[in-house]
């Protein structure tokens, strides 16, 4: 059982949570995932991980309910349990495995929509950590929606806002806020981490490829086991099969096939879960939002 | 009674049994048992033995059976075989010990599988005490993979008095046969979770949720966490695909990713929250057991199903009874046929399979006639879901992290065949990790085999005592 010692809203449906996995807190890097279930009959959810400590042998995630998965999970409290947490998952970020030296003549932007910020945050940390100052565009659909601002001003160069209506920063999409940066401030990165929602991420890679800008994403598929074994999780890059989950999280986004991730993402989402789903929602009251930064193209 | 004719085991009806996930076969009742037993004609050189891997003593269990001594037959069961409840159930008998019966040559070899099953369950039911452990030196020893090799070899060590721990990487113990196998052919909580108790009850720990290779690497437990020695039983999960246009559509998926939901997530069950989604009607490409368990998995979750295989009936590698069963319960074969272009409706969802016809030519290196595209032959079929059944691979997550591991072309661990050795000391393996997908019976008598050296090696000195590595 892995015990969940913290819990936070962090937005509206936002949730923090500092869970006990001492083997995965001493072993994984930036961009890694894990698998939790919160009981028996529970689904395994992928969560990229978005802070972790190794002394203290803990991790956290960063979710937001879409689902009655995810739902289960924010009733969780302090001092409960998750059955199984798995990880850590996937390839850690390129950067680590990078030259500090090299890393050092970089000059890096990350882009984080809703809450693809959370998995922004180790990696802009990690960098920190190195003496490396790396510039952050966090979007949200409005102001309430922002997560993590204060935490990442302390490990960032620049953070910059962009919220859709404008409630917050700069009113518009973060690929507006990116333009902006690049064509108007003078702005000049060797390379963009961005994370968020597909339809963000794609959007935010056309901009950076006009823009002549190296982009990586970090995609959430579908996923089962998380290690290789159902391929659930393949996607296309650069006309290749890809499993995410052993070959990814993190793709180059000028290669990857964004249409067909995106259609394959939506594969379960049935007539009936979306059913279920408003029924959840007019039981409980949360509401269903994808907070993305880049709304109306879901 | 006409020896020459097996004593008929009762079976869930077709019609009844396409509509639930209980098991199909029933098994032999007492009688049934002793009857069935009397067939055998107890020969002095029995063939059968030969062709069991782990060479049971068919006839000496099959007499105490005959006799309704049904404990003494699983106490003789039980010196070679740990987990005959699951061998009997998915051992393909008729290419190993029944192939070899002697009453076979002119009618129906003696029910070997069946027996080994009844002589099993009957053990459970009554609580047969199987276990017996000596005291050991309680040394440490690491088992990655809790699949049959890994389940085996726990046991084994654990018996001889080692301090033994599992690292299984998916959150329930048990392999394929918890995540592949269905449960209409490998009940769960009967069959399963009673030999995975015995193992534990021989003090065996299990550590689920734990990737070796990812969450811990093995030099990590050999120097930071006291381990002497480890073995790999990690099994081959890794499906393949056919490389073929269109088989990121939508609603094309792996058999692994079908039976995982339905087996391990439990997505047929209403209280369960795993989804899972077939069309009317499903194609399943492959023509082994792990074919016919999807296919049978999409007509009990209310499809029509077909097999689509490039070769002809003779060639099909299931299971004699699982193809058999499967016909009973309405799966269509389509064979001599091989899908060229899985087709695509306007929003990226599978509406058909583009297949041609084979015929078979010279036989290939494993035999059978390997099939040959007839030109000219394309046509198209209706479905709305594509299961891939082309079989699986080890993947690298243990090869690719621990240094000096040797492995071959097809990403198998390469390990000495009699001792399960591999290329760095103290790290043996076996399974469908070295093989490559083969059979239960097999890993198990890797994960046997293994545990006998393992114990050689740590009597005779354990790290720095052997000096000739293969491979080295
Ligand atoms: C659907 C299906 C039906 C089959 N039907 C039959 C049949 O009827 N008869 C028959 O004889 N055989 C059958 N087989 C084949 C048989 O199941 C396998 O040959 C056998 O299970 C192999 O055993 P194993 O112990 O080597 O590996 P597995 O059973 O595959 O177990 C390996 C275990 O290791 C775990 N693992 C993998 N990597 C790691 C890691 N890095 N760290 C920790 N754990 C890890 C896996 O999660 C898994 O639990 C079937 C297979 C399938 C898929
Ligand atoms: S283990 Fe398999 S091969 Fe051996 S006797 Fe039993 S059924 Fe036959
Ligand atoms: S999640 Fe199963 S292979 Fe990636």
């Amino acid at each position: 059982m892995y015990r969940l010692l913290e819990k936070r809203l962090l937005a509206t449906n936002i949730y923090y949570m500092k869970v006990e996995a001492p083997r995965i807190a001493r072993s994984c890097l930036p961009g890694q995932f894990v698998i939790v279930k919160t009981d028996d009959k529970g689904e395994r959810i992928p969560l990229t991980i978005c802070d972790y400590d190794a002394q203290a042998g803990t991790i956290a995630i960063v979710f937001q309910t879409v689902g009655s998965s995810t739902y289960q999970m924010a009733l969780l409290e302090e001092g409960n349990a998750f059955q199984d947490v798995v990880g850590p998952l996937g390839n850690p970020s390129d950067m680590t495995g990078e030259a500090l030296e090299d890393l050092k003549k970089e000059s890096i932007l990350f882009i984080g929509g809703g809450v693809g910020t959370a998995p922004v945050y180790p990696q802009v940390k990690w960098l920190c950590e190195k003496g490396i100052a790396s510039d952050v565009i966090i979007g949200a659909r409005s102001k309430e929606q922002l997560i993590l601002v204060e935490e990442m001003q302390k490990v960032a160069g620049n953070v910059y806002i962009a919220t859709d209506d404008g409630t917050a920063g700069f009113h518009g999409m973060v690929t507006g806020r990116l333009k902006q940066l690049v064509q108007e401030e003078g702005k000049h990165y060797s390379k963009a981490i961005v994370i968020g929602p597909m339809p963000m991420m794609r959007a935010a890679c056309q901009l950076t490829k006009e823009l002549g800008i190296p982009t990586i994403v970090s995609i959430n598929t579908i996923m089962v086991d998380g290690t290789g074994m159902c391929g659930a999780c393949r996607v296309t890059v650069g006309g290749k099969v890809k499993f995410a989950c052993v070959d990814g999280p993190e793709f180059d986004g000028h290669l990857l096939d964004f249409d067909e991730a995106i259609r394959r993402q939506g594969m379960y989402k049935t007539e009936e879960g979306r059913a279920r789903l408003k029924e959840l929602e007019r039981e409980q009251g949360i509401q269903h939002s994808c907070g993305c930064g880049h709304g109306g193209d879901k | 009674m006409d020896r020459m004719k097996r004593v008929p085991v009762r079976e869930q009806e077709p019609e009844a049994r396409v509509h639930n996930f209980d098991e199909v076969c029933l098994g032999y009742n007492e009688e049934e048992a002793k009857e069935e037993a009397a067939r055998c004609l107890n020969c002095k050189n029995p063939l059968c033995v030969s062709k069991c891997p782990v060479y049971i003593k068919i006839p000496e269990f099959i007499q105490h059976v005959k006799e309704g001594d049904f404990e003494e037959a699983a106490r003789t069961i039980a010196k070679d075989n740990a987990l005959p409840a699951i061998c009997g159930r998915v051992c393909p008998q008729e290419s190993q010990c029944e192939g070899k019966c002697i009453l076979g040559i002119k009618g129906e070899p003696v029910s070997i599988g069946k027996l080994e099953r009844f002589v099993a369950d009957w053990s459970r039911e009554h609580k047969v005490d199987l276990t017996q452990k000596e005291e050991g030196s309680g040394r440490k020893v690491a088992i990655i993979g809790s699949g049959p090799a890994g389940l085996t070899c726990a046991g084994d060590l654990a018996k001889k008095g080692y301090d033994v721990t599992i690292f299984e990487a998916l959150h329930e113990p048990g392999g394929v046969l918890v995540y592949g196998i269905p449960e209409f052919r490998l009940p769960k909580d009967t069959v399963i979770r009673h030999e995975i108790e015995n193992v534990k009850k021989l003090g065996v720990k299990i550590e689920t949720d734990v990737i070796v290779g990812k969450t811990v690497t093995i030099d990590e437990l050999f120097d930071e966490e006291g381990y002497e020695a480890a073995f790999i039983g990690s099994g081959a999960g890794l499906p393949k695909f056919m490389n073929i246009p269109g088989e990121n559509a939508n609603g094309v998926f792996s058999a692994n990713e079908v039976l995982t939901r339905v087996n391990l997530m439990k997505a047929f069950r209403e209280d369960y929250e795993t989804p899972v989604k077939l069309g009317r009607k499903v194609a399943v490409v492959g023509g082994g057991n792990v074919a016919m368990d999807a296919a049978r998995t999409a007509l009990r979750l209310g499809s029509e199903t077909h097999i689509v295989y490039r070769r002809s009936e003779e060639e099909l590698p299931a299971r004699v009874e699982e193809v058999q069963h499967a016909k009973e319960e309405g799966v269509i074969f389509n064979l001599l046929v091989n899908p060229v272009e899985i087709l695509e409706d306007e929003n990226g969802w599978v509406r058909g399979v583009r297949c041609i016809r084979m015929e078979l030519g010279e036989p290939d290196e494993s035999g059978r006639r390997r099939p040959v595209e007839v030109k000219g032959s394309e046509f198209d079929m209706d479905f709305d879901t594509v299961i891939m059944a082309l079989g699986t691979s080890p993947n690298s997550l243990i090869s690719s992290t621990t240094k000096g591991l040797e492995t071959n072309k097809w990403r198998c661990i390469v390990a000495d065949e009699q001792t399960g050795q591999t290329s760095r000391e103290g790290i043996y393996a076996g399974g469908d990790a070295v093989t490559g997908a083969a059979t239960v019976i097999l890993a198990m008598e890797a994960g046997k085999k293994a545990a006998k050296a393992i114990d050689e090696y740590l009597t005779s000195g354990g790290k720095g005592s052997v000096k000739d590595q293969p491979g080295d």
